[in-house]
């Protein structure tokens, strides 16, 4: 058993003391969960000390056989690809927990136990190298943020959640198919056994295969991710979800498509992905000034966050089907780029909420003189969200443009649009929340941060620093992997031509 | 040699303490760190400046990699030319001037460590901008400039019109930063490098076109910083800022990094003569056209603020024609005598109490003296009075011009006519005449009168200390104009008759400046009101993009098509839907068991579905 089955195991079982702990005692299970994500946290950072730069394959590795008939096997691992989003997910449970201190109320245990689900889920998802082990974590996660959406949401709760179950569920039953497609195939679920057979030539698809192949995974990602125009469920999901759940979810969970369309859209099926590149890249674009076109106009402050990740979503799905080293390392640090700063936007929202009882910009203004710390957070934040270089989402996106820029100008033209119109969205709403007259309504419920809200809110700007700063503590792990991941879908593209030729050959006869 | 990190460094520091204990701390305390750390860093480079070994050897220091990927790299990296010296002598010690006039015309307000902390933070990445050793890194100089100009033209954060001020110039600078990014992504597409020295070695090589499509590319960018056509809106209001912000950033640093990058790519430009007569029409235009409406207007600070858009053009005009290091002399002079301008405009606004409308001001001669005489100092240099510092620098950019268009020194002198008739024309009404504002005007305290002079004498003399064209002879050759003397003499005629007829018209004959406006009627108006550009814009971009995306794209595609479509497939599954509805009441077994039961039912689906295929 090795650090990483350890970062599996203790959310999983955290969760299940916690079904356990009798329900009236509630400040024991805050603790309780609170201790056991931070437990989990420190048990990843094992695992960054642990992990050797320099060699772009899987560590970390613990593989046995689950179930025996169809043959599942727990094979988990991580690679720089993974090592990142496993940190920020373990990064962000305990401030999801911490901020959800007192404004959860009702259903106590069940929460904070959903929350260590949650993480169960995700940590699983990165780590997983088995396709259907990776479906099964796919599904884990999606339960608590249904729960949590669905329980302790808004007044349009139901609607949201279902919208969101739907929209996922569409697409995740056209992956199962790709994955059981694919066990037909080469008789295994394991996922580094189907990259081999695809690339020696032993799984052999004919062109159609590959590119509906390519699709069932695709939509089932794009979905997640999502891109325009399968973007709807967010902004409602977002809006009705309590703020915890709107920093997972922005944060980590919209990565599990971007991360899927990494880790395996690009690797088993390079040449359907290149093909079809032209109109993904065409929808990317569409979607980053879209979503800011549309962030722009919002009169409600987390739907404006949500448009905003739509738009900087955008920018992922741009540099990952650029095809180009700068171009996808742009995509991954963006990832978590924006993991820290929407997921802090979320965080500082909620503090407003919290205070305020709105979500709408109108109900606000004048905080910055009533809390002038709460006001400098989110500016930073805001400025972390526009890109502003120092901070991190600017090497990211400087990264995917450049990617962009390498294979079509026009392609970093378009997508330029986006920081313009993210500078707009983000100091318009700035502006009228934090500046101008305080009204009397803003004046009496607007205390500064607490020591509580300076805890959740600080890790995050450390990190907008660092990441923005010293890029360099995590690209080189995550270029090793990218670089791995470019190469495979060169070498095999010769091999796949050679092999369907001889299909042809073999159909013709 | 030093530790070039050190210079931006230690206004840094300034910022932090000031930004986090600020609030806490005592006056004294906030303008020693504030003061003290560019007046230090102002030490440091001319401790780096006195060293001897810059000159002939350009300093190149390397700290860290800030961005690598594949072959790709990016370091932070900082490099000191003759060029470079320049910009930090006047970025260091002009800064340091105006922290120390902030300290006294700051006195009573509040957020008082709040604009210190600001003011230290532009010093920093102002600092990081000149001494950077790549475009990147400038960039981050360039970005960073502009959120502190939106913080201090927005200082004033209750005001509506400051913070839409402070709004538009970031969103109108990004405009700008749009053409710069893009700018450098073809670098990096042809290059391969952002490093100036690899470029610009390399530069030669390149096809004209590239070298045309980066440096049009990069004079967007400038257009946005350096506030000129078509972007050059966001100035005039940025004058919502404190004064001394108006005089630091808006009108002797920050506006003329555009100016500074031109030239800093001077080996980009000169292989580019498209792009170079672009700039050179661009900053003449804007030149003229700002002139026009700084001779229309009350507020001093706007008349100032149209002068700096001009005389930027100016600038721009140089660089335009070849005449590089004339377009950084004037960036100097000017650096002189408009931040001399802007801090004496709020002497005079300190004397009225806060009015700024120079109708309301007039006779303050005799109140505010030394005002009074340093800024006209200031006026003689802008005029181009023989042997100012204005008078140099502007001589330069327009002898060059003559010898690239001769139509281009006519446009040019003319518009210094009207230079000198605005800024004297401000003059008179502030400090000639009968006092026709409220309570009574007083001088202003010597922390603030001391910089004044200071800044007097370098109008003054300036030019004649700081030779640049010779400084910078080994960079940018220069360029012998033949009839000099005739050209000179043409433009200082131009500039005593823009005197001599604001004198008429403000002292002798007031009734006059009414009478004209009257008799033009609507062009009057138009002028006037800034040929209503700010409008322009306002209904053929911002409100279509509002409108368009609130009832098009929200109301319509996201909301209309795309949830219809979605919202119609929910309703036909209504069944599923209904399950989903006693599964959100139920328990979390049971909804485990569901998805379960969901698995194996696709299982076996498929596992028919594989069959058939």
């Amino acid at each position: 058993m090795n650090l990483l089955d350890l970062l599996i195991a203790i959310p999983a079982i955290g969760f299940l003391i916690v079904l356990l702990i009798p329900r009236p005692m509630e400040n024991f299970i805050r603790l309780f969960t609170l201790g056991f994500s931070l437990l989990t946290f420190v048990v990843s950072l094992g695992m960054v000390v642990g992990f050797q730069n320099g060699q772009a394959g899987q560590q970390f590795v613990t593989n046995v056989v689950w179930i025996q008939n169809p043959e599942i096997h727990y094979h988990v691992g991580i690679d720089g690809l993974s090592l990142w989003l496993i940190i920020l997910s373990t990064f962000l449970t305990p401030i999801a927990i911490l901020l959800s201190w007192n404004s959860i109320k009702e259903r106590v245990k069940e929460y904070f136990a959903l929350l260590l689900l949650l993480e169960f889920g995700l940590v699983g998802v990165f780590a997983a190298w088995d396709l259907f082990l990776f479906y099964v974590f796919w599904e884990v996660v999606l339960v608590p943020m249904y729960f949590m959406i669905g329980i302790w949401g808004h007044d349009r709760r139901i609607y949201a959640a279902v919208k969101f179950f739907l929209y996922t569920m569409a697409g995740s039953v056209l992956m199962l198919a790709g994955i059981i497609f694919l066990y037909l195939q080469g008789g295994t679920f394991d996922y580094a056994s189907i990259l081999d057979q695809l690339s020696s030539g032993k799984i052999v698809l004919n062109h159609l295969q590959e590119t509906l192949l390519f699709l069932a995974f695709f939509l089932a990602f794009a979905i997640k991710v999502p891109l325009f125009p399968l973007h709807t469920w967010l902004p409602d999901a977002h809006v009705e979800a309590p703020t915890a759940g709107s920093l997972m979810l922005a944060s980590v969970m919209l990565k599990m498509g971007t991360y899927g369309l990494v880790r395996f859209c690009l690797p088993m099926f390079p040449t359907a992905a290149r093909e079809n590149a032209p109109w993904i890249v065409i929808l990317a674009i569409i979607g980053i000034v879209y979503g800011a076109l549309v962030a722009m106009v919002q009169p409600n402050m987390k739907k404006l966050v949500a448009y905003s990740s739509v738009s900087h979503l955008g920018f992922v799905v741009l540099g990952i089907f650029s095809f180009t080293q700068m171009g996808l390392d742009g995509a991954v640090y963006q990832m978590l780029n924006h993991g820290i700063s929407t997921g802090a936007l979320f965080l500082l929202v909620g503090f407003l909420y919290e205070r305020r009882h709105s979500l709408e910009i109108a109900d606000y203004g004048g905080v910055a003189t009533a809390a002038p710390w709460l006001s400098t957070l989110f500016l930073i934040t805001t400025l972390a969200s526009i890109g502003l270089p120092t901070l991190n989402n600017f090497i990211g996106e400087f990264l995917v443009l450049q990617g962009a820029a390498q294979v079509h100008f026009s392609w970093s033209i378009f997508a330029s649009l986006g920081v313009i119109l993210s500078a707009c969205y983000m100091l318009w709403m700035y502006q009228r929340v934090f500046f101008g007259e305080l009204s009397d309504e803003v004046r009496h419920h607007m205390p500064e941060l607490n020591a509580r809200e300076w805890a959740c809110a600080i890790p995050l700007v450390v990190m907008m620093v660092w990441m923005g700063m010293y890029s360099q503590s995590f690209l080189p792990a995550v270029s090793e992997t990218n670089a791995k991941i470019l190469d495979q879908g060169k070498m095999t593209a010769p091999v796949r031509a050679m092999a369907q030729v001889n299909g042809g050959n073999a159909n013709a006869r | 040699m030093q530790n070039l990190w050190l210079i931006p460094a230690l206004p840094f520091i300034g910022f932090l303490i000031n930004g986090i204990f600020g609030r806490k701390l005592p006056k004294v305390a906030i303008n020693a760190i504030a003061v003290l750390s560019v007046v230090l860093s102002f030490g440091l480079v001319v401790g780096v400046g006195l060293s001897s070994d810059w000159g002939t050897n350009p300093v190149h220091q390397h700290y860290f990699t800030w961005i690598k990927s594949g072959a790709f790299e990016v370091g932070w990296d900082f490099a000191v030319d003759k060029l470079t010296m320049i910009m930090l002598m006047i970025v260091t010690g002009i800064g340091s001037l105006i922290h120390i006039y902030a300290t006294g015309y700051m006195a009573h307000e509040e957020g008082y460590y709040r604009f210190f902390a600001y003011l230290n933070l532009f010093m920093f990445f102002m600092l990081n901008l000149v001494l950077a050793a790549n475009y990147l890194i400038l960039f981050v100089g360039w970005e960073g400039v502009g959120l502190c100009s939106y913080l201090l033209i927005g200082f004033y954060f209750v005001k509506k019109s400051a913070t839409t001020a402070g709004n538009k110039a970031f969103i109108v600078n990004r405009i700008g930063d749009f053409g710069f990014s893009l700018a450098m992504f073809l670098i990096v597409v042809s290059f391969g490098t952002l490093d100036f020295a690899k470029v610009f070695e390399a530069a030669p090589g390149k096809s004209v076109e590239v070298l045309t499509a980066i440096a049009m590319l990069m004079l967007l960018g400038a257009t946005g910083k350096s506030a000129q056509i078509p972007l050059y809106v966001w100035l005039p209001d940025a004058m919502e800022g404190p004064t001394p912000v108006s005089a630091l950033i808006h009108a002797a640093t920050m506006v003329t990094a555009g100016v500074y990058m031109c030239s800093r790519s001077a080996a980009i430009f000169t292989h580019a003569p498209a792009a170079m007569e672009l700039v050179a029409i661009i900053g003449l235009l804007t030149a003229v056209f700002a002139a026009t409406i700084g001779m229309t207007q009350y507020d001093i600070k706007k008349v100032f603020a149209y002068s700096t858009v001009s005389q930027l053009g100016y600038m721009f005009l140089g660089v335009g024609v070849g005449a590089f290091s004339a377009g950084v002399w004037h960036l100097m002079t000017h650096a002189f005598f408009k931040a001399l301008l802007f801090l004496g405009a709020g002497s005079v606004i300190h004397a009225c109490h806060g009015e700024q409308d120079m109708r309301h001001m007039g006779g303050l001669r005799k109140y505010a003296p030394w005002t009074m005489g340093t800024l006209a100092c200031a006026s003689l240099a802008i005029a181009g009075f023989p042997f100012t510092s204005g008078f140099f620098s502007k001589d330069a950019i327009l002898g060059a011009a003559f010898a690239h268009a001769p139509w281009m020194f006519w446009v040019g002198v003319i518009t210094a006519g009207m230079t000198a008739f605005y800024v004297w024309r401000a003059f008179w009404m502030t400090f000639w005449g009968e006092y026709k504002g409220h309570g009574h005007p007083h001088e202003s305290p010597w922390s603030m009168l001391g910089p004044l002079v200071v800044l007097a004498f370098l109008s003054i003399a300036g030019g004649f200390l700081f030779n640049v064209p010779k400084i910078l002879e080994s960079m940018f050759p220069i360029k012998e104009v033949e009839g000099e003397m005739t050209l000179t003499a043409i433009s200082v005629t131009f500039g005593l008759l823009g005197i001599g007829i604001s004198y008429y018209m403000y002292v002798v004959n007031t009734e006059l400046p009414g009478k004209i406006a009257n008799s033009l009627g609507g062009f009057y108006r138009l002028v006037y009101d800034k040929y209503r550009v700010d409008e322009a814009y306002d209904t053929a971009v911002v409100q279509p993009l509002v409108e368009g995306s609130t009832t098009v794209l929200w109301h319509g595609v996201d909301q209309g098509v795309i949830d219809g479509i979605v919202n119609g497939v929910g309703h036909q599954s209504k069944g599923i839907g209904g399950v989903l509805r006693r599964i959100q009441s139920g328990n979390i077994r049971s909804y485990a068991t569901w998805v379960a039961v969901g698995a194996v039912a696709l299982l076996i689906a498929l596992g028919l579905g594989g069959g058939v295929r």
